[in-house]
């Protein structure tokens, strides 16, 4: 089997019969064990998963054609699976199996994708390293040059996501962003990644994290794969009433048109205090949009730093709600001990959830209490409506995208995150939750390698529903980094 | 200051919960049936399973909107969810999704009658929707207590008056009022036995023109005789405590009703920080002035509307209006009954007259309603029409309605069949009442030696000789000209 195979190479193979389903998901299955200390799956059901391959092979013997027919997935822990554990990587959830299948992973088995496994992830989806899951840390499948002998993180928190298609243990996967979820682990693991517009995949069946922030959104090898699942994923769905009505184009055929013309913005606000080494990274993708025709503009986006702290206020505001329904009553895990209500309450919960977990709830509790609502809650609402205003009349009213860096920094030591401050921590967002917070669609796409040899990834974020313009631009940026052959280049474990 | 108890002027707000009355849940498919199987009527949604959503009732944001005409209220065209946090068992996502910071409906009144016949205007404040939690049950195991989710979900209205009210006569005028309304606009059944209409009472007193004083809150009284019960207790209560020099506590108090006393459940410092915030998941409700424009079309003729033309067009009395507009079915059969008298709309007072007394009196003894009485309302009409057109007397027809209700039959065919028919006859009836008269020579000397009571004896005889057929006007003419 070819190493790191492409979506439409996966279905031009399938089709020319050179390897079936079933083979594909053998050699996904084989490496998934060959590679368990990578961590990145969480629950595997390999009869399942062969099940479903044949039955792809099956269809595809019948000549059914289906964008991702006998396509292996692997699906971040937080989407509900039918019958397969959903834990979102938390110990409270550790029993728990869905009787229901979330809209966006029906959306990919109706398009005839069959499903590896689950895959690891911070917990509750709370986190830039994966280092919070409570199946332990998940790897990165690159080292750096100076320190070779270092685990690294993939980022987070769908880190496990990005260790399985980075380490070619699956074609692709989903995941989740709601403050730089998919789009930081993409940039550390030398993957695309895109965080749709707020409201095109259905958070149906998604457990819920910042439900005014959390989108769905596929982790890739490459630009055209991340347009395939995309279009797959997304979709108006009744069940979600903040779910957009809107049409999903066919966004892989806008790879190749022309971008002569387009307006790209470049904000100060992200781009001052980069380093030498991001701000050269950033030279070249702004030079090679030059090449490709763009008119390069700069714009102010002056509410750029208060995104941070509105985020870190709203998320854990909805979350500290969002999560009081692992009480211990019904289906999370129940403390072992306890005499009355109140201590099955504090002991499952106490038990249940983790350090960085229990610190946004405590967070969000805070700042929605009477005394504190308006100081902080009531004000990160102003300050999102003033970021959303921003975007639009200093932005898009100028340019079609904006071009940033994904992530102020490679990816770091395992050992290192542990020791970080939460608060330094947060910082892995800082060019990452603005487009969460205004709820515009955004891409990593890996744009070249640090000095140490580790990806770096580049970040376009476009106005609402103009995904199509972000596949547009983010694949000239594939094509003119050249990536694909730049990770030959990488140490691999 | 009217209304003092013992000098103190008594303050009443009332938050009544009323159920909305729609086929499924505010914000998923399962059924609202009363009565099922425990946890039989729960989803997905319903149980706070992960990633599970909410989609709003639209049914529900209807009948709110028509509640809101029914209390002359504001419809907002904005209006919110936001969540309220609080951990209970039955309460499974952790919050309840009700609407604090832009309820649907705010700045409404109703009018209610007091004793003395005068109308006194309660505001309300607001009524703002919100779901219902799921049900503990405590007594079916020493060791454990057991969740029912079938209510969880289910759409209520919290309707909110301004604390207008100054006895509990008027908190109960307010709710009977209020309920009448609901029920005409069909919006909540307001079966308060099955809890569809909850009332939480606000209860403080203070001297007149003092500032507001601490209030008690009474939750969760499902009568309006238990919520006077439970306010005169208050009120009693509260009195003792501050002419003893004490405070009443700002606190939650349950109406116990074997008892017929407060108690106190939590104090203001327990009160539970609710953390209300907009809820991320639903989207604010708008509303477009061509559904409020269709809901307001759809509106019934209310209460107060309806009594106002009861007595205008079919010149019946307020009372007699009151008891017939009680509810929108009564109202409907007195209209038609009318509608096919013949002698409309003269006979309509009489009609009136005939449900209060009679018909109700049967509906009562036989547990029916207006709706499955035993005879069509024709022939409610038909009976008064052999009134007036004298072929009975109205005692006859007494007779006449206690036949139709037991068997069914037209009041004419009975009438026809047991040979009721009035005596009109001036020459019989002259017959009969020389024969009475005859009969009794010696009260006929007493009568006419001064003893003129004995007129009610004769005409009684002459009635009784009549088997009760005798007009009792020609009766009671011929007999003054006979005896003189």
């Amino acid at each position: 089997m070819k190493a790191d195979l492409t979506i439409s190479e996966v279905r031009k193979g399938l089709k020319t019969r050179e390897f079936s389903a079933v083979e594909l998901m053998q050699y996904f299955l084989s490496r998934i064990e060959q590679y368990s200390a990578l961590n990145a799956y969480v629950t595997l059901d390999t009869e399942k998963a062969l099940a479903a391959a044949k039955e792809a092979d099956e269809r595809i013997a019948a000549g059914e054609d289906l964008p991702l027919l006998g396509v292996p997935l692997a699906i971040k822990d937080l989407f509900c699976t039918k019958g397969m554990k959903t834990t979102a990587c938390s110990k409270i959830l550790s029993e728990f199996v869905p009787e229901y299948e979330s809209t966006v992973t029906q959306n990919l088995l109706d398009d005839g994708a069959v499903f590896i496994g689950k895959t690891n992830m911070d917990e509750f989806a709370m986190g830039s390293s994966n280092i919070t899951s409570c199946f332990g840390a998940c790897f990165l499948p690159y080292r750096k040059k100076s320190a070779p002998d270092v685990p690294l993180v993939p980022g987070g928190s769908s880190g496990g996501s990005a260790t399985a298609v980075a380490s070619d243990l699956c074609i692709a996967a989903t995941g989740s962003d709601t403050g730089g979820s998919v789009r930081q682990p993409a940039a550390f693991s030398g993957l695309v990644g895109i965080k749709p517009t707020y409201g095109l995949c259905s958070r149906w069946g998604m457990v819920a994290f910042a439900s005014s922030l959390d989108q769905a959104g596929p982790l890739t090898k490459c630009v055209e794969d991340a347009a395939i699942m995309l279009r797959s994923m997304a979709g108006y769905d009744p069940k979600d009433s903040t779910s957009a009505n809107v049409e999903i184009p066919d966004y892989a055929s806008f790879l190749g048109q022309s971008i002569k013309g387009m307006k790209i913005g470049i904000a100060k606000e992200y781009t001052d205090g980069l380093n030498n080494e991001n701000m050269a990274m950033f030279e070249r993708a702004k030079s090679w949009l030059v090449d490709a025709g763009c008119e390069l503009v700069d714009i102010s986006l002056k509410t750029t730093p208060y995104a941070l702290p509105a985020y870190y206020i709203i998320a854990p505001a909805e979350a500290s709600s969002n999560l009081a329904r692992y009480d211990g009553v019904r289906y999370s895990k129940r403390a072992e001990h306890y005499d009355n209500i109140d201590e099955l309450y504090t002991n499952s919960r106490s038990e249940g959830f983790g350090e960085e977990v229990k610190r946004r709830i405590l967070t969000g509790t805070y700042v929605l209490s009477a005394g504190y609502y308006d100081a902080y809650y009531t004000k990160a609402l102003k300050i999102q409506k003033m970021i959303k205003d921003d975007f639009r009349d200093n932005a898009f009213s100028k340019v079609d995208l904006i071009l940033t860096m994904t992530s102020p920094n490679t990816a770091f030591g395992v050992e290192e995150s542990t020791q970080m401050s939460p608060t330094d921590m947060y910082l892995n967002d800082i060019f990452t939750v603005n487009s969460n917070i205004a709820g515009l669609p955004a891409i990593s796409v890996p744009a070249g390698l640090s000095n140490d040899g580790l990806p770096m990834g580049v970040q376009l974020i476009g106005n609402h529903f103009r995904e199509c313009d972000i596949f547009k631009v983010a694949h000239v940026l594939e094509v003119a980094a050249n990536f694909f052959d730049k990770r030959q280049k990488i140490i691999k474990i | 200051m009217d209304n003092l108890v013992k000098g103190w002027e008594v303050i009443i707000g009332l938050e009544v919960h009323a159920q909305i009355a729609t086929k499924s849940k505010l914000f998923s498919s399962s059924p609202t049936e009363y009565g099922a199987d425990p946890n039989s009527q729960v989803s997905f949604y319903d149980a706070a399973m992960p990633g599970m959503l909410p989609v709003l009732n639209e049914n529900a944001v209807d009948q709110a909107i028509k509640s809101g005409f029914g209390i002359n209220g504001t419809i907002n065209k904005i209006s919110r969810f936001d969540r309220k946090n609080y951990f209970y068992p039955d309460l499974p996502s952790g919050y309840q999704i009700s609407q604090l910071y832009h309820p649907i409906v705010t700045d409404g009144h109703i009018d209610i009658e007091l004793q003395d016949g005068s109308v006194k205007t309660i505001h309300v404040e607001r009524i703002h929707i919100e779901q219902d939690a799921g049900k503990s049950i405590h007594d079916l195991s020493p060791e454990f207590s057991y969740v029912d989710l079938n209510r969880a979900g289910v759409p209520l209205m919290e309707i909110v008056s301004k604390p207008d009210m100054r006895s509990p006569f008027e908190a109960m005028q307010y709710v009977r009022k209020l309920r009448m309304i609901l029920r005409y606009v069909g919006s909540c059944d307001c079966n308060m036995e099955r809890g569809n209409l909850r009332v939480d009472a606000n209860i403080s007193i203070r001297k007149p023109g003092e500032l507001l004083g601490n209030r008690a809150e009474i939750k969760n009284i499902n009568s309006i005789r238990f919520l006077g019960q439970a306010l005169d207790y208050e009120i009693e209560r509260q009195i003792m405590l501050k002419e003893n020099g004490e405070e009443v506590c700002q606190e939650t108090r349950l109406f116990d009703s074997s008892l017929g006393e407060t108690r106190s459940m939590r104090s203001k410092e327990d009160a539970a920080d609710y953390r209300y915030f907009p809820d991320p998941d639903l989207k604010p409700v708008v509303l477009s002035d061509e559904r409020i424009a269709r809901l307001r079309a759809e509106m019934p003729e209310l209460p107060d509307e309806k009594h106002a033309r009861f007595v205008a067009e079919y010149g019946i009395s307020d009372a007699d209006a009151n008891v017939l507009i009680e509810d929108k079915e009564t109202a409907a059969y007195f209209e038609r009954a009318v509608a096919a008298s013949k002698f409309k709309p003269a006979s309509a007072k009489l009609i009136a007259n005939w449900m209060i007394s009679e018909l109700f009196a049967v509906l009562n003894k036989e547990g029916k309603t207006i709706e499955t009485v035993g005879f069509p309302i024709e022939y409610m009409a038909e009976l008064v029409d052999l009134i007036l057109d004298k072929t009975i007397s109205g005692k006859i027809a007494k007779t006449v309605f206690a036949e139709m209700a037991q068997s069914g039959s037209a009041p004419a065919k009975i009438v026809k069949d047991l040979g009721l028919v009035q005596i009109q006859d001036e020459g019989a009836i002259r017959k009969v009442i020389d024969e009475v008269i005859a009969a009794n020579p010696a009260q006929v000397a007493q009568y006419k030696a001064g003893k003129v009571q004995l007129f009610g004896f004769f005409v009684g005889q002459s009635m009784k000789a009549m088997q009760g057929k005798g007009n009792p006007e020609m009766i009671n003419k011929i007999l003054r000209e006979t005896l003189g």
